[in-house]
């Protein structure tokens, strides 16, 4: 990590450590928002802090704002905090309101058919919605609902329609940018999700004893979870690896696809690898982490289950993974 | 590259029929054109002058076009044993030969009965004055054939916990009592069975502390496991399947092409854990936990992709090189042969992962 990533990694670390444990989490169920946490983290500076610094925002680059995304999925915390960073980074003009947290943006990562996004992230509580709509990027402004359909990870989604007030996309902005951008930093707190579950896990098969042991002394349970770190570990680094091209696109616009070379630069085909790698890290450590709990673990007072059902929501609320294979399939062999 | 244009000007068809041939994975023109130009010395952890990524680079350009590495590895292996436990006079006397390129080693660490269980290997080395007397035998002692050096590992005392019994020696192949016997493979290497019958050296054969094998040996393995090899053997694999798959014009099919991306998600993030491991390896640490996470994700993600491919191409797929009806001229047969040894050689996946379990998560020792 460079300074500038381990300085942040250290803010947002004791911020979520002090103001969002698992019951916080729990209590921001169902709808999956806690307004206090979110109004808390406007003295970070987190709402802004992807927006470019001449509109007023913090400039954080792509590879910071994924130690933050990181952090976010960490903690699993009820913010929509990756959505609101992606989309503020879009507008052409971000008001006071969407610099200090009090009126959310977001990203409705599917196009609009007849005039409604559907099941859009964060689309219960956001105000200002970033999408396509007829083959254009654009922005609305809305009330929010304020409540979401029950959901398998209790996501504060919502269709929202493209009528309403507009709100001007910033000119050098396009969509395959808004698009990566959400991709590599909800990736990032996917790996946090990851991270976190291994420690859960690992902590329990330290602290639980069968047959008068730990039963992390078993090496059939030692093995379950071996495989596990490398997993996370190497869905990080690919992060890392996206946001690192995110950052550099703007400058230089050259960029490798050769995939039969083992040379990925391109930003757009390294955004779905890292989406598609940590959707899938974070869908199997989580199961894992949640299998040797026992029935502890698939039991709700337990905290891996919080994190099992995000891995799967934050992951499949992009589309299917099948859709994204072809996508990324196109990127990378020529479309067919 | 000019890595990669040495190998295609060395590693001629003539070399590449004698590997297939006679299974020997090695090609000692290449070699001596790499070590001329350098770039085995910059490659070595502890020695590299250049970029701290060499290593990586040089296997990586290897794997990708299937060259035989397996000499190189273990002569980068054992310089680098050499760099950090080696006596000076070891440097001087044996280092040139290694890093010019013009003499190959083998490593002498599994026995008939241990593998895995290396710390229970009975080779004897008895103490006479000054020197030792060795007595046993060694398996799988690939290039020991071609090999100028032997790296053995030996019990010096039985009479202790048996990884603090242990010592490493250093010695030339021509070294009387040494005989080898070949050992040949379904992926079509000649390993080998090494001998040793009353095989007398001194104290300037000794590698590293008497004693002290069992470091010495933690030190070539953290280099073998996840950074010299084995790691990015998909990237071959996905370029020859794609040459294949639009010859007979299955591009279109979208269970192929999600396959290939899976794929290539797979190659890639093998690379980025193999960077990370050679990184740690060039800092003048010991990867050992990051090469083990490493072998871990790319053997496995890697002989699953083997499996895939080999079943998409059917009947075709199990000709052999030379037939022209053979599935990507016969590199699947050969893939599908090869892959099993990548979970098994270097430290079995069972091992690696007792090292994560243990060293990473802080798990007792379930032995």
């Amino acid at each position: 990590m460079s300074d500038e990533q381990q300085a942040v990694d250290e803010l947002f670390e004791s911020f979520f450590d002090k103001e969002c444990s698992s019951q916080v989490v729990r209590h921001a169920e169902p709808l999956g928002f806690d307004p206090s946490l979110w109004a808390k983290l406007d003295a970070l500076g987190g709402p802004a802090m992807g927006v470019p610094a001449a509109l007023g925002g913090g400039g954080a680059s792509c590879d910071v704002l994924a130690v933050v995304a990181e952090r976010v999925g960490r903690a699993a915390a009820p913010i929509p905090l990756v959505d609101h960073l992606v989309a503020s980074r879009a507008l052409a003009a971000p008001s006071d309101e969407v610099l200090a947290g009090a009126q959310i943006a977001t990203v409705a990562v599917r196009a609009a058919r007849a005039g409604t996004w559907s099941l859009v992230p964060s689309g219960a509580i956001a105000s200002i919605i970033v999408g396509v709509y007829e083959r254009t990027l654009v922005g609305t402004r809305s009330d929010p609902p304020m409540a979401a359909p029950r959901n398998h990870a209790s996501m504060p989604i919502a269709d929202r329609s493209v009528e309403g007030g507009d709100v001007a996309i910033a000119a050098d902005v396009a969509w395959d940018r808004v698009h990566n951008e959400w991709k590599v930093l909800t990736a990032s707190s996917l790996v946090g999700l990851a991270h976190r579950a291994l420690e859960l896990g690992v902590g329990y098969a330290h602290s639980r004893s069968q047959f008068g042991r730990p039963i992390g002394a078993f090496q059939a349970v030692q093995h379950g979870f071996a495989d596990l770190p490398g997993l996370v570990d190497g869905a990080r680094l690919l992060v890392q690896k996206a946001a690192w091209a995110l950052d550099r696109e703007a400058g230089r616009p050259v960029t490798t696809i050769d995939p039969f070379d083992n040379e990925v630069t391109d930003a757009t085909a390294l955004a779905s690898m890292a989406y598609l790698f940590a959707s899938e890290v974070a869908s199997t450590v989580t199961d894992q982490a949640l299998h040797y709990q026992g029935a502890f673990g698939y039991s709700s007072d337990g905290d891996i289950q919080l994190y099992f059902r995000r891995a799967r929501g934050w992951s499949l609320i992009h589309g299917d993974r099948d859709g994204e294979l072809l996508e990324l399939a196109d990127v990378l062999f020529g479309a067919t | 590259m000019e890595v990669r244009q040495l190998i295609h000007d060395n590693y001629t068809l003539e070399e590449q029929y004698r590997v297939h041939e006679t299974g020997t994975y090695n090609c000692r023109p290449l070699y001596r054109a790499l070590g001329d130009r350098g770039f085995i010395e910059r490659a070595i952890p502890g020695l590299g002058k250049g970029d701290p990524l060499e290593l990586w680079a040089l296997f990586n350009e290897f794997e990708k076009v299937d060259a035989p590495g397996d000499a190189l590895s273990v002569i980068i292996i054992l310089a680098g044993i050499l760099s950090h436990v080696g006596s000076d006079e070891q440097k001087a006397r044996i280092l040139p030969s290694l890093l010019s390129g013009r003499s190959m080693a083998s490593l002498g660490y599994s026995e008939p009965d241990y593998g895995s269980d290396l710390a229970s290997i009975t080779t004897r080395a008895e103490r006479d004055g000054d020197s030792w007397v060795i007595n046993g035998a060694k398996m799988w002692t690939t290039m020991a054939h071609e090999a100028d050096w032997l790296v053995l590992l030996t019990r010096t005392d039985p009479s202790v916990p048996p990884h603090k019994g242990l010592t490493t020696f250093i010695l030339p192949m021509d070294t009387p009592g040494i005989s080898v016997q070949p050992v040949h493979t379904m992926g079509n290497e000649r390993v080998n069975a090494t001998f040793l019958d009353e095989v007398r050296v001194g104290p300037e054969h000794l590698l590293g502390d008497e004693h002290g094998g069992w470091s010495v040996l933690a030190v070539g393995l953290s280099f073998e496991r996840g950074v010299v090899g084995d790691t990015n053997r998909g990237v071959s694999l996905l370029r020859r399947f794609h040459e294949w798959a639009s010859a007979e014009g299955l591009m279109a099919q979208p269970a192929i092409r999600q396959r290939m991306a899976s794929v290539a998600i797979e190659n890639e993030v093998s690379k980025l854990l193999t960077q990370r491991s050679a990184w740690f390896a060039a800092a003048g640490k010991l990867p050992t936990v990051e090469g083990a996470m490493t072998k871990l994700f790319a053997t496995k993600a890697y002989q699953h992709a083997v499996r895939c491919f080999h079943e998409t191409a059917g009947p075709e797929g199990l000709l052999s090189f030379g037939d022209d009806r053979a599935a990507a001229d016969g590199w699947l047969d050969y893939f599908s042969r090869h892959a099993p040894a990548c979970t098994i050689r270097g430290g079995t996946t069972e091992i690696n992962r007792n090292t994560v379990a243990e060293r990473h998560l802080g798990f007792p020792r379930a032995r």
